[in-house]
């Protein structure tokens, strides 16, 4: 490039005065560090005031709603006027309940009070109210976010500024979540989730009108799409566009009344955008069914036993039985409706950018998952919901934190609790996001008989390890994925695409080797599902590792799901079909936009 | 040089393999004889795999680690024993003593089981005896890898590598390796990632 000084953009060269400069702009280079200069951003690019209404991704930096650092910072506001009510209390306490008896000691009040420095002490809050709005205004001004056909990036910090940026291609998901404080101003907060310890993207916050617009667009970007082409196809392919999503009129924000009837709305009407998603949710939850399942949950089980204990004790005339006791109830009370209310909004959807699942009754949240980033899926069944039929299904994905496992924040659970016909339709948008019935055969084969047709068993001589479950333990590597099947008492079906499986192993203990067994385990990213089955015949177990370790090559070497509409031709579907050949399965089916996870039979 | 698209079906064998495997020192063990006679036929093994083996050199490193720790437990026993007259100390160092010098006869086994292949497409890796283990990690899914070198091991010239993949469990850590070996296969490792790159 002939840009070797750095200057204004466009201006000419003095050295080279005979070069044009258009053709050069024309072909940009593969890759050039910016010029040098004190300023990281070029000075060309303003930020957009927001317009409602109208997309925001288009390659400019935005700002985000006004509110965002009293939502942010809100809850250490609330602290801190927590521990000032705190230390007041005696205070109050004394206004009104004079003990004369006591002489309080002198603290900053006293000292206030009797030195008649009232007016000054309301001066320095007000100053000082004057400051934190002035900071807090300050950090929405420098906090801006915008969305290029490559990247979702943002940058924020007044006296530390922090840049980060996000590839579109490596996004594993975009969750919407709207806490209870923001959801009552109508603000959401978008959370660009990309594989990493705490290396998300998070946009806190966003009006909420504009989050689905948005979450779609970066979605349609990220598969592949040029912005460009969305755009012109943007009226065919794309109706839940942002710029169609939006009804008219809706942009009067200062009419108080219509933002009072937006936040009504927004707690009766379904939370999902009508014209964004399907309304309907592929799977119904009852309430009855809700409860059921919460109250006929592991947890309980433990916490009744131990309610009785408690209460056995108290029979005996043990009296501290009661810190015991109480905590117990009011942990499960807490247990109940926290997974109650969580759960009690529950959707699951399928859309253009992939699948959808809703959760929430007061905070909401909202998570869309592009095709091929689900690593592991996992149905399950305890004992106590067998006479009812119940089954839950979780899923493990890139890009959950340990802060946020640690807290449960995390949307695993894709069905709270469904029956096999629900999970069945769960575990196809999972698979191959569309529904085609081709799951529900398998998983009833799978998960309710006792020996699952095409399925590898383990021998009899495994039930030293697995006293009753041994008849069900077993595997199968079929159509890109993987299934190991185990568990009596709790059912279990992993399902485990072979384009995401990071490893496999098999190993063998001197119990196992005692037995001729061996044991297996594929490794996907944390999460929830640790698939390992724990004894299967030795031979069987190298017989696997060849197969699937295989496998996994073929499967990943054709699989485009990082870009996932992007046509290739080089890469079509048809050239690109991955089953398994090794357990002599047939290859069949299955092409779709993506090949190489394909769809259980 | 023009690495082949992740999508296209590689020529086999792989000239990147090929190449970079004959570039690599060649400091690995003989292999193994068969099996000797008396070991369980159920152990676990892949009967078609070319392992090789990890320095020679890694049984000193790990019999002078071992022998150190034993040295400080036998001075900590000795002088509670002698300064503090705890007599009973004896017991619980006659246990650990005991399982050290186990553990320690059982270290040239230990270390000669460690093993890896460069198959074409994905890494394989081995190691136990008592509890065996074995892996299968296919080169796109890298996403690192750390070489590290601790003092003792710098002393003989060794290095361990750690190939590093989204899963936190995969877990294989080449110990042992000569330097130049390490280096060797952490660069031929990046290569053929590259070439085999897909999402997560």
């Amino acid at each position: 490039m002939s840009d070797q000084q750095p200057g204004p953009p466009g201006a000419q060269p003095p050295h080279v005065p005979s070069e044009p400069v258009a053709p050069q702009r024309a072909v940009p280079p593969a890759f050039e560090i910016p010029a040098a200069g004190p300023r990281a951003q070029p000075p060309t690019e303003a930020i957009v005031p927001r317009v409602a209404g109208q997309s925001l991704v288009d390659g400019q930096w935005h700002r985000l709603h006004p509110a965002t650092p009293l939502l942010r910072g809100g809850i250490a506001f609330v602290a801190i006027l927590g521990i000032v009510i705190a230390n007041l209390r005696e205070r109050l306490i004394e206004l009104f309940i004079p003990s004369p008896g006591m002489e309080a000691p002198s603290d900053p009040i006293d000292y206030i009070l009797n030195h008649g420095f009232v007016g000054w002490a309301l001066l320095a809050i007000a100053g000082g109210l004057i400051v934190i709005i002035a900071i807090f205004w300050l950090s929405w001004r420098m906090h801006t976010f915008r969305v290029t056909d490559e990247a979702v990036e943002v940058r924020s910090g007044v006296l530390f500024r922090t840049n980060r940026k996000a590839k579109l291609d490596r996004i594993q998901g975009v969750s919407i979540e709207k806490p209870l404080l923001a959801r009552l101003i109508g603000a959401s907060r978008i959370n660009v989730s990309v594989a990493g310890q705490d290396a998300n993207v998070k946009l806190e916050y966003l009006f909420a009108v504009d989050a689905d617009g948005l979450r779609q667009d970066v979605l349609t970007l990220a598969s592949g799409v040029k912005l460009a082409e969305r755009q012109q196809a943007a009226p065919a392919v794309n109706p839940g566009d942002s710029s169609t999503v939006e009804p008219a009129g809706r942009d009067a924000g200062s009419n108080v009344s219509r933002f009072v009837t937006d936040r009504v709305d927004d707690f009766i009407s379904p939370e999902l955008d009508p014209q964004a998603a399907p309304p309907e949710s592929v799977v119904r939850l009852t309430l009855g069914r809700l409860i059921g399942s919460t109250v006929l949950s592991p947890f309980t089980g433990i916490v009744l036993v131990s309610v009785i204990a408690g209460v056995i004790l108290l029979a005996n005339g043990i009296d501290w039985a009661w810190f015991w006791l109480v905590p117990m109830v009011l942990s499960l009370g807490a247990f109940l409706w926290s997974s109650v209310t969580k759960s009690l909004r529950y959707s699951i959807a399928a859309t253009p950018s992939g699948v959808r699942v809703g959760f929430g009754l007061f905070s909401t949240t909202n998570d869309t998952i592009p095709p091929g980033r689900i690593h592991a899926i996992e149905v399950s069944q305890p004992i106590i919901w067998r006479p009812f039929g119940w089954w839950k299904v979780r899923i493990n994905k890139a890009g959950l934190s340990l802060e946020q496992a640690a807290r449960g924040a995390s949307n695993n659970t894709v069905l709270p609790v469904g029956s096999l016909v629900d999970a069945a339709q769960v575990v196809e948008l999972m698979l191959s996001g569309r529904i085609d019935g081709s799951a529900w055969a398998p998983l009833q084969s799978a998960l309710s008989t006792r020996d699952g047709i095409g399925f590898v068993g383990s021998p009899r001589r495994s039930k030293w390890i697995n006293w009753f479950s041994w008849r069900r333990t077993g595997y199968a590597l079929r159509d890109g994925l993987l299934l190991f099947r185990q568990g009596v008492i709790w059912r279990k079906l992993h399902i485990l695409p072979l384009a995401r499986l990071q490893s496999i192993r098999i190993d063998q203990g001197p119990l196992l080797r005692a037995l001729d067994l061996a044991s297996a385990t594929a490794h996907t990213v944390p999460g929830p599902v640790i698939a390992k089955l724990p004894a299967m015949a030795r031979d069987e177990s190298v017989r696997l590792f060849d197969a699937a370790s295989a496998a996994i090559v073929v499967a990943q070497s054709s699989d485009r799901s990082h870009r996932w509409a992007s046509f290739d031709p080089a890469h079509s579907p048809s050239s690109a079909q991955v089953t398994a050949p090794y357990l002599g399965e047939p290859a069949e089916q299955g092409s779709g936009p993506r090949e190489g996870e394909g769809t259980i039979r | 040089m023009t690495t082949p698209h992740p999508g296209e079906p590689r020529p086999t064998p792989d000239p990147l393999i090929e190449t970079s495997l004959q570039e690599l020192p060649t400091t690995q063990l003989p292999p193994q004889e068969g099996e000797p006679a008396g070991r369980s036929r159920k152990r676990l093994d892949l009967p078609d795999a070319d392992w090789r083996r990890v320095s020679r050199k890694l049984i000193a490193v790990e019999f002078i680690s071992e022998g150190a720790m034993i040295a400080i437990v036998t001075a900590a026993a000795v002088f509670a024993a002698l300064v503090w007259e705890w007599t009973w100390i004896w017991w619980p160092f006659a246990a650990f003593a005991l399982v050290a010098i186990i553990s320690a006869a059982f270290i040239p086994r230990r270390i000669r089981s460690i093993g890896y292949q460069l198959r074409a497409d994905d890494l394989l890796f081995r190691r136990g005896i008592m509890w065996q283990r074995f892996v299968a990690v296919p080169y796109g899914r890298m996403q690192l890898v750390d070489i590290n070198r601790g003092p003792l091991s710098r002393a003989f010239g060794l290095a361990d590598l750690k190939f590093v993949t989204a899963s936190a469990s995969t877990g294989v850590v080449i110990n042992g390796l000569p330097e130049a070996e390490a280096e060797g296969l952490r660069d031929h490792l990046v290569a053929v990632a590259e070439s085999r790159r897909t999402g997560l």
